[in-house]
């Protein structure tokens, strides 16, 4: 007989491996024979490369080739689209014609044998342009709908508005955010006749494979894909960029294995972004606090050749009761590169408007603020109109609210003071969706007792190596220590992109499935013993099982989300606007939790970015030429240590669902993220009185 | 980003470097190593002598993933060159554990939780064990202000600070070290 492992806080199976630098990120690979590519940008916004000249940088010592539009190989570029990239629009074409429609998009590739000989002939590359007018600036871009145009509309939204006894309309601002996981993208391309290696710094192997194949005209099994270890990515990975297909392309000249690292600069110019995004708000109430309209535009930022969206409003039709609501969903293409999903995507900054709206709400009514979402909570998806699988938000504000002593509030602003500090208390409703994707996976049952289980699932941070281990281990009924975990390779059965807070979903559920039926053939053919040990003993060959594990109609039939409550305490220097987080808790409904230690982690993690995004983070882009002007962790202020507040508290309240999947997981890792910025901008105003709609709350805001 | 570089600035740095012999001393042993003349410290390790334990982050002196032992102090290796540093003993990731056995503040990581993605962990157990031996963990608070250059984008903080505390109770803090 062996314990529950699932639901215990077990501690990393990979933990050895991280603490003595053995865990082995893509950029570590070895490849015999291996040189290096260094990528020359496009320093213009938009126009023509009008010359290039690459006779000096041809010349330097060390350089094996440069590559630009003129003499790189033209590539197939079949058509793809894997679930990360955008539904409308045509991906990046690299190296394959002389338009340029950013600023640092990759216009030449130098491949010499070291390094710092790639990265000095890249300097030697001199690239002239035609310039034409370019909109880099959001405030003169101008929005257009989404193909197809996305708006919803339930009741009368404008006439109760109109009619509300209470009402109150604002516009909520953030700006571009950069991911800037500290492990930089790279990629080593290593060819074999017409097969290719790629090492690739991904959240999905398998549409890596599908994209380059796809880009190089040659069948996808030809392609394999190996991201073992992912030095974090909160989405920056989730897409195949063009420096893939530039390391391939390079290797490919080169006859040689070939290894890109961007640069800490270059990952603000080709690996995605949390696009700028405008909200415009409206609410209407009755004096009682009951919401009778809800009107939410939201305009963001994209590039001119692809239509990147993400669930934006989504929330704002489910997140509170209220009969009439209206969504506005606009883009605003702009000569930048695609934005992409980063943690907590659409949600994080909807929400931020909403939940900044339903504080402002609570203070023109002289109502609590959780006393107002109370009154407002929903009994159904009211968009949808279907049931919630389980929807935990009255435990959440009361498990937080107690935890984090909220009954002891004065509402006055700037009622509280820690000496000379202003103190500030406030909380924001948080939610993210519960999804579930495809999965594959194999369990393999050995005769000495242990067992080798597989799928090619990533694991940039939050410990898929860890959780599938655990489940795998309890299935089968074995201790955790025999059971052997394999991920990140495209030669294992395929997993779905691991993003979205879906990876216990849907591995999880496959890697649940494949030990199941592993266990049971075992126990069928093991002589009548229950003890699967024994079973393998007797048995005396492997026992495998590879299951395809698919969803079914649950969410067609259920509103399906994780939910949570998140109360900051914030101290604000009245003299020099300095805001200090000092204590956060959170609450999350978000189904069984398989290891508390690592959801913990992912969490205190998801409310640090939250500080972030409330009140450092800006890529500030010059809205002459696109250019970002702080594009290193000197000046793209991110949290650190000393950020940290004091008291950071995580309560994963008790919450059972039968329906969201097998195992009853909602994920952790978008929700952590998401509402801890407007409880941090709400804590703000009730410290100080001013309500900043405009991210991130820098000192000169509050001065 | 090369494209990015005024010419006059890689005009002057378009000099022809002749490759340098050198010894470095990692982790106890002597390495010899011939180099481009522009390789850091980070890029010796990383690229030539395959100890990648210690990370590259932003090469800008900017993260902290870089962060070894240089004659006992920490030290972000991405700003040193590694042809001026011969002769300095240089203690990585790799060069911390006394065999199977790990360090104290490598268990308290793994015990704690105290990394994610675990890409900065090696700058933040090599500058934790210097916080620690320079004696700046004597709370909370002074292990944040002097761990501040290690930067975590999981958010790992309160663990890191937690596993330190851990450590430095193990092993005492040896002031002025």
């Amino acid at each position: 007989m062996t314990t529950a492992l699932i639901g215990q806080p077990i501690s990393r199976v990979d933990g050895r491996r991280k603490v003595t630098g053995a865990a082995t990120y893509v950029a570590e690979f070895q490849a015999p024979g291996l040189v290096h590519g260094a990528i020359v940008r496009s320093t213009v916004a938009n126009g023509r490369i009008a010359s290039i000249d690459s006779s000096a940088a041809q010349q330097a010592p060390g350089v094996i080739a440069v590559l630009t539009h003129q003499n790189a190989p033209k590539l197939a570029y079949r058509a793809h689209k894997g679930a990360p990239d955008p539904g409308i629009g045509e991906r990046l074409h690299v190296l394959q014609a002389d338009r340029v429609s950013h600023q640092g998009q990759p216009v030449a590739l130098v491949i010499a044998e070291g390094l710092e000989q790639a990265v000095h002939a890249a300097m030697l590359v001199r690239v002239t342009y035609a310039p034409e007018a370019a909109i880099t600036d959001i405030a003169r871009a101008e929005p257009v709908p989404l193909t197809p145009p996305s708006e919803t509309r339930r009741g009368d939204p404008d006439g109760a508005l109109a009619a509300a006894e209470v009402k109150l309309g604002q516009t909520y601002v953030i700006p571009r955010e950069n991911h800037n996981p500290i492990e930089m993208h790279a990629t080593i391309a290593s060819w074999d006749g017409d097969s290719l290696t790629l090492w690739d710094k991904t959240q999905w192997v398998h549409n890596v494979a599908d994209e380059i194949a796809a880009v190089f005209g040659i069948p996808a099994r030809n392609v394999r894909v190996i991201s073992p270890f992912v030095g974090g990515a909160f989405g920056s990975a989730l897409r195949t960029w063009p420096h893939v297909t530039l390391a391939a392309l390079g290797a490919r000249v080169a006859g040689r294995p070939v290894k890109i690292m961007l640069s800490r600069r270059e990952m603000y110019y080709g690996t995605g972004f949390r696009p700028h995004t405008v909200q415009r708000v409206a609410l209407g109430a009755s004096r009682d606090g009951r919401l009778g309209a809800i009107l939410h535009n939201g305009d963001q930022e994209t590039s001119t050749y692809e239509e990147f969206t993400e669930a934006l409003l989504n929330a704002t039709g489910f997140l509170h009761s209220c009969p009439n609501v209206n969504t506005r969903h606009r883009l605003a293409p702009m000569n930048v590169h695609t934005p992409t999903y980063m943690r907590g995507p659409g949600e994080a900054s909807g929400i931020f408007a909403i939940e900044s709206a339903m504080d402002e709400l609570a203070v023109a009514l002289n109502i609590d603020p959780v006393e107002l979402r109370l009154r407002n909570e929903p009994e159904q998806d009211e968009f949808r109109q279907l049931p919630f699988s389980s929807r935990s938000t009255r435990e959440c504000y009361q498990a937080a609210a107690e935890r984090f002593g909220w009954s002891r509030r004065n509402s006055e602003p700037r009622s509280m003071r820690d000496g000379r500090q202003l103190i500030g208390w406030g909380m924001a409703t948080a939610t993210y969706g519960a999804g579930r994707a495809p999965a594959s996976a194999m369990a393999r049952l050995l005769p000495d007792g242990t067992a080798e289980v597989a799928s090619a699932a990533s694991d940039m941070g939050p410990g898929t190596w860890t959780s599938m281990t655990q489940v795998a281990a309890e299935t089968l009924g074995l201790p955790i220590e025999r059971v052997r975990f394999t991920l990140g390779d495209t030669r294992l059965p395929r997993a779905p992109v691991h993003g979205g807070s879906i990876t216990m979903a849907s591995v999880g559920s496959a890697v649940q499935a494949a030990c199941r039926k592993a266990r049971e053939d075992a126990l069928a053919r093991g002589g009548g013993t229950n003890d699967v040990t024994e079973a393998m003993r007797r048995i005396g060959q492997p026992v495998e099982a590879s299951v395809d594990s698919t969803p079914g109609d649950e969410s067609q039939r259920f509103s399906m989300h994780a939910f949570g409550a998140v109360f900051v305490e914030v101290a604000v220097d009245p003299d020099l606007g300095e805001t200090r987080v000092r204590r956060i808790v959170g609450a999350y409904g978000a189904g069984r939790i398989v290891n508390p230690k690592l959801a913990r982690s992912q969490c205190v993690g998801g409310m640090i970015g939250g500080i972030g995004m409330a009140l450092m983070e800006h890529s500030v882009v010059d809205g002459r030429n696109g250019r970002v002007s702080n594009a290193n962790f000197a000046e793209y202020a991110v949290p650190v240590h000393a950020d940290a507040p004091p008291v950071m508290d995580v309560i994963f309240v008790e919450e059972h669902d039968p329906h969201v999947n097998p195992l009853g997981v909602k994920g952790v890792g978008e929700i952590a993220m998401v509402g801890v910025a407007p409880a941090i901008t709400n804590a703000i105003f009730h410290a100080t009185g001013k309500r900043i709609r405009e991210l991130p709350v820098t000192p000169d805001k509050l001065l | 980003m090369p494209g990015f570089i005024p010419e006059a600035a890689a005009q002057a740095a378009d000099a022809r470097p002749a490759p340098l012999d050198l010894v470095l001393r990692v982790n106890g042993t002597e390495h010899r190593l011939t180099l481009d003349p522009r390789t850091t410290l980070l890029d010796a390790l990383r690229e030539h002598l395959h100890l990648t334990g210690s990370k590259k982050g932003c090469g800008l002196g900017q993260c902290g993933a870089c962060t070894v032992r240089m004659d006992g102090k920490g030290v972000k290796s991405c700003l040193s060159l590694a042809a001026l540093v011969e002769g300095r003993e240089i203690t990585t990731i790799e060069g911390l554990a006394q065999g199977d056995q790990l360090h104290p503040l490598q268990a308290a990581f793994i015990e704690r939780d105290a990394f994610q993605c675990g890409y900065c962990t090696s700058g933040q157990i090599m500058a934790g064990v210097a916080c620690i031996a320079e004696g700046h963990a004597g709370s909370p608070q002074e292990i944040r202000d002097w761990m501040s250059g290690n930067l975590c984008r999981c958010g790992a903080y309160d663990h890191i600070v937690a596993a330190i505390q851990d450590a430095a109770g193990a092993t005492g803090p040896a002031r002025g070290g």
